[in-house]
């Protein structure tokens, strides 16, 4: 079993199949403004908030910073907005208005998603954004189920998922549409700079994030002083 | 097999230590053993659909291995599983019989995709894709992992759960027998009642007294039948009717090739038979070919023929993958298949006279991976006298008697 407190769903402008051009699909991929350049204190509750998801609710002003930078995140994707459970793990109601709508985006940094858990997911036909960074039962069985977003994921963050090893990114060459991979963190691999260069050997045209040479950076993203 | 069986025996059996199991292993080192040969691969693509459904099951119970093999206060099990799909090419001739398996695999709910040539060329680059007709993948559940851990596995929980594991070697069985007279002839039903277990470095002689045998010794398992007193009977009876599971030396090659296919190379089925596949982060490929029925070699060891790779295997290697074309040998070993020269496919179940010897074997090449839900199976039949979770009749020794073959067109 899973829980779902942690998701975050952004959904995309009801589209008519096939009219989006290849430009369109492919947003320039700026990552979010780094971090880094927030007071620490602000950066220190961004990590609380998405370690804890309790923490956002009782406190409120976290929850609206919280938001903030969601809705900043949002931004450069060109999309619309964001929902996110409340405190109680329920959606507030007008997300049900958005029935219809393919879900594009979805944030489950720091879930105890599993195997099972994307169950939830496979049915999304149209997300072109998956957050599984932090989540520490994303193993390889996990990520030989990403297959089904074949079509259409562009984003992917495995960012610091204890579980990842060299062995389960191989499987990620079916993401043939994918422009960014964040595989920052991943303790579990060896030889990261090697593997590097093997991954993006396997995905031409995806920015590869992490590994060695980018580890530097993401460290100071992901991990408060 | 042996030690799945005895692990399941004591996961199902209905009152604790109801049951004494005892494995009996003439080498703890596994030195010959087909386990640690294997080369550790697991696919849905068969063609039978008890096949596939074992492969799915398998795929879940390693999945949730430690649920079911994980011991208190032990390290966690990892069976270092690389989720990379089989690749299976067919020319003109075998694209029918490729599509309709898929069809079967994909009832038995395999997630299976086919590709064209012109898809498979963008997929995999380094493809040579002249006379591939139509190739089909395995999306989820398939790879390989180490067979070493799940013998491990099987072994430590087995005897956490009170299997007693002894070293020797079953040289012969004491069977009572009963005369049958039946409408159309006598019929001789026997009872092993002893195994008889030599020690290892001692001429002494252990019977162990036992209400039921599990013949699981892989290739030897004929050898073992005919202890029992299987396929030695008069001509023209029932009793003449061996156990046709025999030795059958495969070869597998390690190679290197800095230039190969990279990280996401998975298991390469060839039209020919040749398969390969990634061997780690180093620029590592391992494959073999079965040789044919006329180049069957020698198995008196575990020699490895070299001109074999050069002779039959790298030409078609370099024909499909032309980077293979400057490959370097770095290491080969060889191991038995226990080949069922009837069907290439599994023996599930007891015999019909040697009443108490039931068998698991002559899995031909795809056993390591269906070890967790033969084990099952076999229990499941010991206990309940009955399949319960997959239904395995079709691979019953029965078969060996009325002439009925439970082919398996997928055999690599
Ligand atoms: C090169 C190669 C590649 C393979 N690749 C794969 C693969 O990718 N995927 C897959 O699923 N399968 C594969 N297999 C097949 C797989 O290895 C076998 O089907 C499986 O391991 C059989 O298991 P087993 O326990 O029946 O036999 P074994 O592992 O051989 O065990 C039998 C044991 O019985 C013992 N024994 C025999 N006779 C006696 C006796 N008289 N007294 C006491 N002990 C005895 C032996 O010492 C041995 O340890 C491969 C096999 C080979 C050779």
């Amino acid at each position: 079993a899973s829980s779902w407190a942690a998701v975050r769903v952004c959904m995309g402008r009801p589209q008519p199949r096939g009219r989006r051009s290849a430009t369109e699909r492919l947003p320039v991929h700026k990552p979010a403004p780094p971090p880094a350049s927030e007071p620490l204190r602000q950066r220190f509750l961004r990590y609380l908030c998405s370690r804890f998801y309790d923490i956002e609710s009782l406190v409120d002003w976290s929850a609206k910073l919280h938001f903030k930078n969601l809705r900043r995140k949002n931004a450069f994707q060109g999309q619309e907005r964001w929902f996110r459970a409340e405190r109680h793990g329920t959606f507030n109601s007008d997300f049900l208005q958005f029935r219809d709508v393919p879900v594009e985006a979805i944030d489950l940094a720091g879930s105890v998603v599993n195997y099972h858990g994307l169950d939830n997911l496979v049915k999304l036909t149209a997300l072109k954004s998956l957050d599984l960074s932090r989540c520490p039962n994303v193993d390889e069985w996990a990520l030989s189920r990403l297959h089904v977003f074949a079509e259409t994921l562009e984003e992917l963050s495995l960012a610091g998922c204890p579980q990842v090893t060299e062995r389960g990114l191989a499987c990620l060459q079916q993401l043939e549409n994918l422009r960014r991979l964040d595989l920052s963190h991943l303790p579990a691999v060896p030889c990261q700079g090697l593997l590097r260069i093997l991954v993006e050997e396997m995905l031409p045209g995806c920015e590869v994030v992490g590994l060695d040479s980018g580890a530097q950076t993401s460290q100071e993203e992901e991990v408060p002083a | 097999m042996g030690w799945s069986v005895a692990y399941w025996l004591k996961c199902l059996e209905t009152r604790k230590g109801a049951l004494q199991v005892a494995v009996i292993e003439k080498d703890p080192t596994y030195s010959k053993a087909s386990t640690v040969l294997s080369v550790g691969g697991i696919r849905q693509q068969f063609s039978l659909p008890e096949n596939v459904q074992m492969s799915l099951y398998s795929a879940f119970f390693l999945r949730t291995i430690n649920e079911h093999l994980g011991v208190v206060n032990e390290p966690p099990i990892d069976i270092q599983f690389n989720p990379l799909g089989y690749l299976f090419l067919a020319s003109e001739d075998g694209a029918a019989i490729l599509e309709e398996n898929v069809h079967v695999q994909r009832d038995q709910g395999a997630k299976v995709s086919l590709l064209s040539p012109t898809q498979l060329k963008k997929k995999y680059p380094w493809l040579n894709t002249d006379g591939v007709a139509v190739a089909s993948y395995g999306l989820e559940n398939e790879g390989w992992f180490d067979p070493w851990a799940l013998l491990h596995a099987f072994k430590r929980k087995a005897i956490s759960m009170g299997v007693y594991s002894c070293h020797g070697e079953v040289t012969s069985f004491t069977t009572s027998s009963t005369e049958l007279l039946t409408p159309e002839r006598e019929l001789t039903l026997s009872r092993i009642n002893y195994v008889h277990v030599q020690m290892p470095n001692s001429l002494e002689n252990q019977p162990v007294e036992c209400s039921l045998v599990v013949n699981a010794a892989g290739c030897w398992s004929g050898k073992l039948a005919e202890m029992a007193g299987v396929g030695i009977g008069s001509p023209n009876t029932q009793d003449e009717i061996k156990l046709p599971v025999e030795p059958r030396k495969r070869y597998v090659y390690v190679w290197h090739c800095p230039d190969g296919p990279g990280l996401a190379c998975p298991t390469v089925i060839d039209t020919t038979g040749t398969y390969f596949r990634r061997e780690g982060i180093g620029g590592n490929y391992l494959g073999g070919l079965s040789p044919t029925e006329e180049e069957e070699p020698d198995i008196q060891d575990l020699k490895v023929d070299h001109s074999f790779f050069q002779e039959k295997i790298w030409p078609k290697l370099a024909h499909r993958v032309p980077v293979f074309e400057s490959l370097k040998v770095r290491s080969a070993w060889a191991g038995y298949y226990d080949y069922n020269t009837f069907d290439q496919n599994a023996v599930l179940g007891s015999h019909p006279l040697v009443e108490n010897m039931f068998f698991i074997t002559g899995f031909s090449g795809h056993g390591l991976q269906h070890s967790p839900a033969a084990g099952r199976a076999m229990a499941e039949l010991i206990l309940e006298g009955k399949f319960k979770t997959i239904c395995m009749e079709k691979f019953s020794f029965n078969r060996f008697i009325t002439g009925e073959p439970a082919l398996e067109r997928n055999i690599i």
